[in-house]
């Protein structure tokens, strides 16, 4: 199953037409024009990766990583920027995001990370599983 | 152009202050040093006239006396009763002549008739009758007698001592005629410069020995000078008295030096003309006088020279002075558009992204095929959105190609509405991530204003700019207002960022002051403004509190030839 994709960006066509590309590779993609919007999309639907606008009119990319890996700390985000704003992306991967893009980005090398991302967080539940599982064994003394 | 006559009254000024500098203590010691000398110089010289004059006073005196002392002893130890022997009295007149050289020119014995008795000379004198005579009558009140001089019974200038003797009853008279020359020659030495001049004149101002020259035009003067003496002014009292007379032949000033003589009967006299008496002083006045001169033209000249080339030094630094203030605009200008670049990027990026995305979904329906579905539909829309991308990245890059155009500092009049405007749209973007909400309230026909264009913009850029800075982050409200106030345009650039705290507020427009943290800011961007604010006689003014927002407010004066200025004028 590919990965569930939020994008979140104040470019309404641009997040649009990303959206439908990526649908077409059957990527399920939920779209929010700004960051309160993301986080309300987050907390109803399931999903794996966020791509994420660093500059964005009211609350801007860095806070919303904050929240989203407060919120939701096994989901990744990959940041998105412009040239000028290469250092905030920066500074978003040190608060935790998994990767940047810069502005403008091509399909194939978006969805690599994608699927690295994707794959990362497959992993990360995986291990979370295997750990409760031998928790749950070990409370039971086998 | 003014700037010429600036430099050209500067030069002036320059001028006129090394010359009054330079050449008011020239003056001054010059003034001082000659007037010194000059009193100095008098002093001595008039001490140097009464010592002559005394000296030879005392001289001519002392002959007198002497001549008197030698008859008497003559007389007193001879006797009356040799005297009157004719050999006697020859034997004697041989003595005198031989000890005296010629002073005594003869002897006679004139008895209480006055009839020479007895003579020894070299006149024929025996028998010659003196009863008439001033001086036979004098020495009968007097017992002696020096007669002034006179031509005599003989023709030939004398002086005569008399000397009253008695002797067995019988008064007797004993008389000796003195050589005129021998007596001259004691004044006529007496001789100083070109026209100092010495002699001895009598109470009726004739003269008791030969002046050297001509003085026939200068006799009244000596007749009231001789008044004068019986006048008991102090000229001729004393001793060496000094009085300046003009002459009443060429009008020069005259010194005279007089001292009485022979008990006031006669008076010795010293004449000199001022100018001959002051030569040496007129001399070094007339250097004086030159000195000066030639000092007040090298000075001048000097002067001349190096205010020029001051105030071309000053012309030279202005112009570099000018020159450095446009690169320092220039300078600002780059660092307000770097700020901006950031903004101006990610707004392109925004378009071009997409555009990207949009051809990249054509190219997924192409690769779908475009019989199906609606593809052919979408392909066009998406289409439509990279036209309109296009078109939208076109008006970013015109703005900043308007703006980034090189300082242009042509004065022209500017429609401040427009420009207004035009930078809260340039600026829009920015604000929009910033979370700053621009607002523009502008009154309706604001007059012209004069000025640089792309400067002006420059000054807005930087203001809007800063406060959008002010209120980052968090975002605020940015006001920008337009009034006409006074004859004056006014611009208000209201922000609800932190404010600027009293202490800081008297240095924001100094160069270089920034609260921005090192490579932030350059701290020129308000030094600048003020710079170019005041270059359009404008001014610009700020207001502001800690937490709750800054106002900057412009007045530029209204464009000259605008209808509403008209009455103002040249103001």
């Amino acid at each position: 199953m590919p990965a569930r994709i939020l994008l979140i960006d104040d470019e309404q066509g641009f997040v649009e037409t990303m959206a439908k590309r990526l649908e077409m590779r059957n990527y399920p993609v939920s779209t929010a024009f700004n960051a309160q919007e993301g986080l309300d999309t987050l907390s109803k639907v399931t999903i794996d990766v966020v791509v994420l606008d660093v500059k964005m009119p009211g609350m801007d990319g860095i806070e919303a990583l904050a929240r989203i890996k407060a919120e939701h700390p096994l989901v990744e985000v990959i940041m998105l920027t412009g040239h000028a704003t290469v250092e905030n992306a920066i500074e978003g991967m040190k608060r935790g995001a998994f990767d940047y893009m810069m502005k403008p980005c091509d399909m194939d090398g978006l969805l690599a990370k994608v699927d690295e991302a994707y794959d990362k967080k497959v992993a990360h539940e995986d291990r979370i599983l295997e750990a409760r599982a031998r928790h749950i064994a070990l409370r039971r003394g086998v | 152009m003014s700037d010429h006559q600036y430099y050209h009254g500067l030069a002036k000024s320059m001028m006129a202050t090394i010359v009054l500098v330079s050449i008011a203590p020239l003056f001054i010691i010059a003034l001082i040093a000659g007037y010194q000398y000059s009193v100095a110089y008098e002093e001595k010289v008039e001490a140097h006239l009464r010592e002559l004059v005394l000296k030879h006073d005392q001289s001519v005196d002392v002959f007198l006396e002497e001549k008197i002392a030698e008859i008497q002893v003559l007389a007193e130890v001879v006797g009356v009763n040799r005297l009157q022997d004719e050999d006697g009295l020859k034997k004697l007149h041989d003595v005198l002549v031989r000890m005296h050289g010629t002073d005594f020119v003869d002897l006679g014995l004139v008895n209480d008739k006055g009839i020479q008795e007895v003579y020894a000379g070299p006149y024929k004198l025996e028998g010659a009758d003196y009863a008439e005579a001033e001086w036979f009558k004098d020495v009968q009140k007097r017992k002696v007698y020096v007669s002034d001089v006179s031509l005599g019974l003989r023709g030939v200038p004398h002086f005569i001592i008399a000397l009253q003797m008695e002797s067995e009853g019988r008064q007797w008279v004993l008389r000796t005629a003195l050589d005129f020359i021998a007596f001259n020659k004691l004044v006529e030495d007496i001789r100083i410069g070109e026209t100092g001049l010495a002699y001895i004149i009598n109470k009726d101002a004739e003269f008791q020995t030969t002046p050297r020259r001509d003085m026939t035009g200068e006799m009244p003067l000596l007749r009231q000078l001789v008044k004068q003496v019986d006048n008991s002014s102090k000229l001729g009292r004393g001793r060496a008295a000094m009085t300046i007379e003009a002459d009443p032949v060429t009008g020069e000033n005259i010194i005279f030096v007089t001292s009485p003589l022979k008990s006031g009967e006669w008076l010795m006299v010293f004449q000199q003309e001022a100018s001959d008496v002051f030569s040496a002083l007129n001399r070094t006045r007339n250097l004086l006088i030159v000195m000066v001169l030639l000092g007040g033209i090298s000075i001048g000249a000097m002067a001349y020279l190096m205010s020029r080339r001051m105030a071309r030094k000053v012309e030279l630094s202005d112009m570099e002075k000018e020159m450095m203030n446009e690169q320092v605009i220039e300078a600002g200008k780059l660092a307000s558009v770097g700020e901006l670049a950031a903004g101006i990027a990610h707004e392109i990026n925004n378009p071009v992204a997409i555009m990207v995305e949009e051809a990249g979904w054509i190219q997924d329906l192409l690769d779908e095929g475009l019989n199906k579905d609606d593809n052919e539909r979408e392909v066009q829309r998406a289409l439509n959105q990279i036209r309109n991308q296009g078109v939208r990245c076109r008006e970013i890059t015109h703005k900043l190609l308007s703006f980034a155009r090189k300082i242009d500092p042509t004065v022209e009049e500017i429609s401040l509405n427009d420009m207004v405007q035009e930078m809260a749209e340039f600026c829009e973007q920015r604000a929009r991530y910033a979370n700053v909400l621009i607002e523009t309230s502008l009154a309706d026909s604001i007059p012209a204003v004069e000025g640089s264009a792309s400067e002006l913009q420059q000054v807005l850029l930087n203001l809007i700019n800063n406060a959008i800075d002010a209120m980052d982050p968090g975002g605020g409200n940015l006001d920008i207002m337009t009034r006409v106030e006074d004859q004056n345009v006014v611009v208000s650039i209201s922000d609800t960022g932190v404010g600027i705290p009293q202490a800081n507020l008297s240095r924001i427009f100094d160069p270089f002051f920034t609260t921005k943290p090192v490579g932030k800011g350059t701290g020129l961007g308000l030094s600048i403004i003020y710079g170019i604010i005041n270059k359009m006689d404008g001014e610009i003014s700020v207001k502001s509190i800690v937490d709750q927002g800054t106002t900057f407010t412009i007045r530029l004066p209204m464009a000259e030839g605008n209808p509403d200025n008209v009455e103002q004028g040249e103001g």
